[in-house]
């Protein structure tokens, strides 16, 4: 019971410092941004810990952290095996050849208005559809190896690609382009030049929402079979051997994974739209 | 919208359709060619190369080209590896018009198993959400400790957590609607968080200084400017939210069993081949998600139109 009460107490102070840090003469700092978040956080994982042991839950049914953290430091290669097969075979070839077939699809588009007005409202009509229930089908016709978990993910991250890029062609003004026309660039001239670096903040929003769409099609592919690796496989069988302890420690990678992918993308975005209002300073 | 400008969509968007659907039955034939030539052998009808040994090897779109005599057969078989379209269509018919709603075997029913844990949950998390949004606009210590999580628990697939709380509140006994509840509410609530904060925010300096010299409260700088500036932020929230509850609810069907729900349609058709079955299953909660979002898109056309806002 003390240990639960010792959680309250840590709940207050923290939030007594988070208060003070936010409201205080440092509030502004670039320091305080990062503290704040990152004592909130670990504030959570400590009452976590404490009530779990407070109460006595069994570490069946909620892991702490303390004994997460040790399940993923002693299962690392499976954590490395599972991550290669999931995220580098699956996920990310995935995301390569849904964005390349994506790309290819709406430049055809582009050159052609009556194809792009057909295919905007399909695409996005598609892309709000849990188009992950495609799974079981995609599993049975190309197997349990990691190429039908790729072919999930190019179905699950095309259709927002492409009507991301579609409208990011659609950016540059009228005035732009005649300017284009004027200077007698052609077709390709004016599409490399002037329409793709225009479409950039719209493709990099589109990847950014498909980093995430990779991983779950991925994870969730597994789960309607797989060989004997793969986050999804290791998630889904240890459910079932109520070894909750690697499942945490699978959601910590894969959550790992999600947020460094986007970081990523993130970071070349910063790199490639650096005249975008929303990358300036 | 005037008939100019519907033409101007419709048709377009009727060729592509169309252009996908004929794709479709074009596909079927090398998708199910293999099968359809050994019952036609069966038969007596004579294909070529004959013998199962010689083709196994063999290019599907090649054997589809040397023998239109299958063609026919590949578009009524019972196990397809890939159904036409008018045998997903008649399945979806079969399973919904032709069974009681109430049998197991009706995709209603499975349907509303499906709809009603994905509206509880959506209605959870989206209402959580709303409030956790409103307490960051006006708390900084809360904005600054919460929303950098909130925004990073968007680059992560959730998702994978919905078979451990299945199992977990299976073991505390909770069992039906409220563990596919809770994990549809979790994938709605980030959404919801995230555009909501940005549309409490979005009245500019000038818009809080009117309401300043009228020396208005916060409350009522809430009421009357913040919350419906936020209106179209929320609805396109809800709409994002809505199609995760979804995911969310048919993701957490795959472990939980029970035999109901379109996830558990789609995984119980997985294991027997039942591919007409999948199909119709997935064609029914695209349907459901459409739906969905299409009655949230006349709730904010309505609501926003009489805000003067559309």
């Amino acid at each position: 019971m003390t240990l639960v009460i010792a959680a309250f107490v840590l709940w207050a102070l923290a939030w007594w410092c988070n208060v003070w840090l936010a409201n205080g003469p440092a509030r502004d700092m670039a320091a305080t941004r990062l503290a704040v978040p990152l004592i909130f956080g670990l504030t959570l994982l400590a009452i976590w810990e404490l009530v779990v042991r407070g109460l006595g839950v069994s570490m069946v049914i909620l892991p702490a952290p303390s004994v997460i953290a040790e399940k993923i430091s002693t299962s690392l290669p499976i954590l490395w095996t599972d991550f290669v097969q999931t995220f580098i075979k699956g996920a990310l070839s995935g995301y390569l050849i849904g964005i390349a077939a994506a790309f290819v699809v709406a430049v055809i588009a582009d050159r052609s208005s009556f194809l792009r007005r057909g295919l905007l409202p399909v695409g996005s009509f598609v892309a709000a559809m849990p188009i992950v229930g495609t799974a079981p089908i995609l599993v049975m016709w190309y197997g349990f190896d990691w190429q039908s978990k790729a072919a999930v993910v190019v179905v699950m991250v095309f259709f927002p690609m492409l009507v991301n890029i579609t409208a990011g062609l659609q950016e540059t003004t009228n005035m732009q382009r005649d300017q284009m026309k004027t200077w007698a660039a052609s077709y390709w001239q004016g599409f490399w030049k002037m329409r793709l670096p225009a479409a950039m903040p719209f493709i990099f929003n589109g990847l950014k929402i498909s980093s995430t769409l990779a991983l779950i099609g991925a994870i969730v592919a597994e789960f309607f079979g797989s060989p004997i690796s793969g986050m999804g496989f290791r998630i889904s069988t240890s459910v079932g051997q109520l070894a909750l302890d690697m499942v945490w420690a699978e959601i910590f990678v894969a959550a790992l994974s999600g947020s460094v992918f986007y970081g990523v993308i993130a970071l070349i975005e910063r790199g490639v739209t650096f005249w975008h209002p929303s990358q300036r300073k | 919208m005037d008939g100019v400008a519907a033409m101007k969509w419709f048709l377009p968007v009727l060729s592509v359709v169309a252009a996908i659907v004929v794709f479709w039955y074009l596909a079927c034939v090398p998708m199910n060619v293999k099968f359809a030539m050994m019952t036609a052998e069966r038969q007596g009808v004579v294909v070529s190369p004959e013998g199962v040994q010689a083709r196994r090897d063999m290019s599907a779109i090649l054997l589809a080209v040397r023998n239109p005599v299958v063609w026919a057969d590949t578009w009524t078989q019972d196990k397809p590896r890939l159904p036409a379209p008018h045998q997903v269509v008649a399945e979806l018919w079969k399973t919904t018009a032709e069974v009681k709603p109430t049998s197991k075997r009706s995709l209603v029913f499975h349907a509303w198993v499906t709809l009603s844990a994905t509206l509880a949950g959506f209605v959870i998390g989206a209402g959580a959400g709303i409030i956790l949004a409103v307490g960051i606009v006006h708390s900084r210590a809360m904005d600054m400790s919460v929303m950098p999580w909130a925004i990073a628990s968007q680059t992560i697939p959730i998702l994978a957590i919905a078979p451990m709380i299945i199992v977990v509140l299976n073991s505390f006994g909770v069992q039906g609607l409220l563990p596919k509840a809770i994990i549809s509410a979790y994938l709605s609530f980030f959404p919801v968080v995230v555009g909501m904060v940005k549309g409490l925010r979005s009245p500019g300096p000038m818009d809080l200084d009117q309401m300043r010299t009228w020396s208005a409260t916060r409350a009522q700088t809430f009421w009357k400017l913040r919350l419906p500036a936020s209106a179209p932020y929320l609805f396109a929230s809800l709409k994002i939210g809505v199609a995760s509850s979804l995911v969310g609810t048919i993701v957490a069907e795959l472990p939980a069993g029970g035999g109901q729900g379109l996830g558990f349609r789609l995984l119980s058709g997985s294991y027997y081949g039942q591919t007409v079955q999948i199909w119709a299953a997935l064609f029914a909660t695209a349907i459901l998600a459409a739906g969905l979002v299409a009655i949230i898109s006349g709730i904010e056309r309505g609501t926003l139109k009489r805000m003067g806002l559309a």
